[in-house]
């Protein structure tokens, strides 16, 4: 039988959040279809680095293995993007894995995306819809709305495209294209409408809609396709809207 | 306004003020320059007319000098927040997010020179507002090359500024109203571009 191929990838480890990163090599067993996942499974098994020498198995993130969950992102040969999504045949070698630089590193490839939830919190993405009586059906949604907003719907909140925007940094406090997108997914909603200003008065806070600075990476990068930079432009219109109505005041500000 | 929405409103203003009034003001000033083409009386006569305006000291204050330097103080800072990547994401919007950057402080140190020895020059006694003043700056090869490249950055910040304006306004919301955008201010780019190059080169070399 002809020698066992391998792919060789080149990881970017470190052991804790404070430690410093380190790369190290692995040649993995290949097989056929294979992810960067199931090659990262094959380390599990078996860890033992490319020279040899018996190490901690590399620690990810992941749970639907379908590209719908976002928990499985990191940055693969330079671009970020899901692991589970990523074929093994289709990829450079070697094939270098690296957690996504924006986010605090909780081990290995595993980063902390807790600023993007303490963004749709800001953004107050969601319906409030609980109360001590049933409140019955709400508004119907024009067809050609929906549609256009269940593409926003498909937001995972994977970080790709906060990853990839120069705005957000350290050095900025700018909440990225996801939570915007999202505030405009749920005003869109007939119910979501009618606490509209909440969302808008979030994106107007610091770190809101106006540190975004254009680069429409955003919408280059995102796995789902949302249309990320118009959702940016829409929230732009609707905050400045917002802030007039604040500021002469209007019967129209809820 | 509430506390926290303080950096909403300085960056709305700093993007007002880039087009109304400073980019507006650029537009005119290049123009208004531009009768150098048509001979020193020529641009004697409209700079006269500009420099004998009403008020004008006011004028200058508070249409050019705080919108620039409110606009300028602030860009420095939103220029240098930024964490560019066109490296790995190479895309032509990054770039012109990188070159808005980039021409911004171009801008900035071409400004503070040429207010310098034109305006200033002026304001002690030592120079007047005639041809003869541009006619000895730009003779001089370095400071044509100087002034080339301090023009075509401003205008190109101007041009590419007005794109982000449409987008900041939420006016351009769509890809298609947002390409047509661009097809807009590459034109404003040429034709501006244009006025300014123009005139340095009648300053410089007198045709
Ligand atoms: C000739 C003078 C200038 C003109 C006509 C001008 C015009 C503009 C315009 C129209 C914008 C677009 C605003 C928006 O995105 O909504 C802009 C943005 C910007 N300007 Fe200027 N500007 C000038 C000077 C400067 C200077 C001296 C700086 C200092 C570095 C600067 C830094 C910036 C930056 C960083 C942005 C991007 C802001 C963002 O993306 O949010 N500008 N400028
Ligand atoms: S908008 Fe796209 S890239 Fe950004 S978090 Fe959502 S799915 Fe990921
Ligand atoms: S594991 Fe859910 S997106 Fe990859």
């Amino acid at each position: 039988m002809a020698e066992q191929k391998t792919v060789t990838f080149i990881i970017t480890r470190q052991d804790g959040p404070d430690s410093a990163p380190y790369e190290e090599t692995f040649e993995v067993p290949y097989r056929t279809n294979m992810n960067v996942i199931s090659g990262l499974m094959e380390i599990r098994k078996n860890p033992v680095n490319a020279k040899g020498e018996k190490t901690t198995p590399v620690q990810w993130d992941m749970n639907c293995l379908e590209e719908v969950c976002g928990a499985c992102s990191m940055v693969i040969n330079g671009t970020p993007r899901q692991s589970c999504a990523a074929l093994v045949d289709e990829l450079e070698t070697p094939i270098r894995l690296a957690p996504m630089a924006t986010f605090p590193v909780v081990r290995d490839l595993i980063v902390d995306r807790e600023r993007m939830f303490d963004a749709l919190k800001q953004v107050k993405a969601w319906i409030p819809i609980d109360g001590t009586h049933d409140l019955g059906p709400g508004p119907r949604m024009p067809e050609k709305k929906r549609q256009w907003a269940y593409e926003l719907s498909k937001c995972m909140t994977c970080g790709v495209c906060l990853e990839a925007c120069p705005n957000v940094n350290d050095k900025s406090d700018f909440i990225g294209p996801a939570a915007i997108s999202q505030a405009r997914l749920f005003n869109s909603h007939p119910t979501g409408d009618m606490n509209k200003s909440e969302r808008l008065e979030g994106l107007m806070e610091d770190g809101g809609v106006s540190g975004c600075g254009n680069s429409q990476n955003c919408v280059q990068v995102c796995p789902k396709g949302i249309p990320l930079t118009t959702s940016i432009a829409a929230m732009n219109r609707a905050t400045n809207i917002q802030a007039f109505k604040n500021f002469f005041g209007s019967d129209n500000a809820h | 306004m509430a506390d926290q929405q303080r950096e909403f409103f300085y960056r709305r203003l700093h993007s007002l003020l880039g087009v109304v009034p400073i980019g507006l003001f650029l537009t005119q000033h290049l123009f208004v320059n531009h009768f150098a083409v048509y001979g020193e009386e020529s641009f004697n006569k409209a700079a006269g007319f500009m420099a004998e305006l009403p008020f004008v000291i006011l004028l200058e204050i508070f249409v050019i000098y705080l919108p620039i330097l409110y606009h300028a103080v602030l860009g420095v800072y939103i220029a240098f927040t930024a964490k560019n990547n066109t490296s790995r994401f190479s895309y032509f919007r990054n770039w012109m997010f990188r070159l808005q950057r980039i021409t911004g402080i171009i801008t900035l140190i071409f400004i503070v020179w040429h207010v310098w020895e034109t305006r200033v020059q002026v304001g002690l006694g030592n120079a007047e507002v005639e041809y003869s003043l541009m006619e000895n700056i730009l003779t001089n090869p370095f400071m044509f090359w100087f002034y080339l490249v301090g023009i075509i950055s401003a205008v190109f910040h101007f041009a590419n500024g007005l794109w982000s304006f449409l987008v900041s306004w939420g006016i351009t919301q769509s890809p298609k109203s947002q390409k047509v955008a661009t097809y807009a201010v590459v034109l404003v780019f040429l034709v501006v571009s244009y006025l300014g190059v123009r005139t340095l080169i009648q300053f410089a070399y007198g045709v």
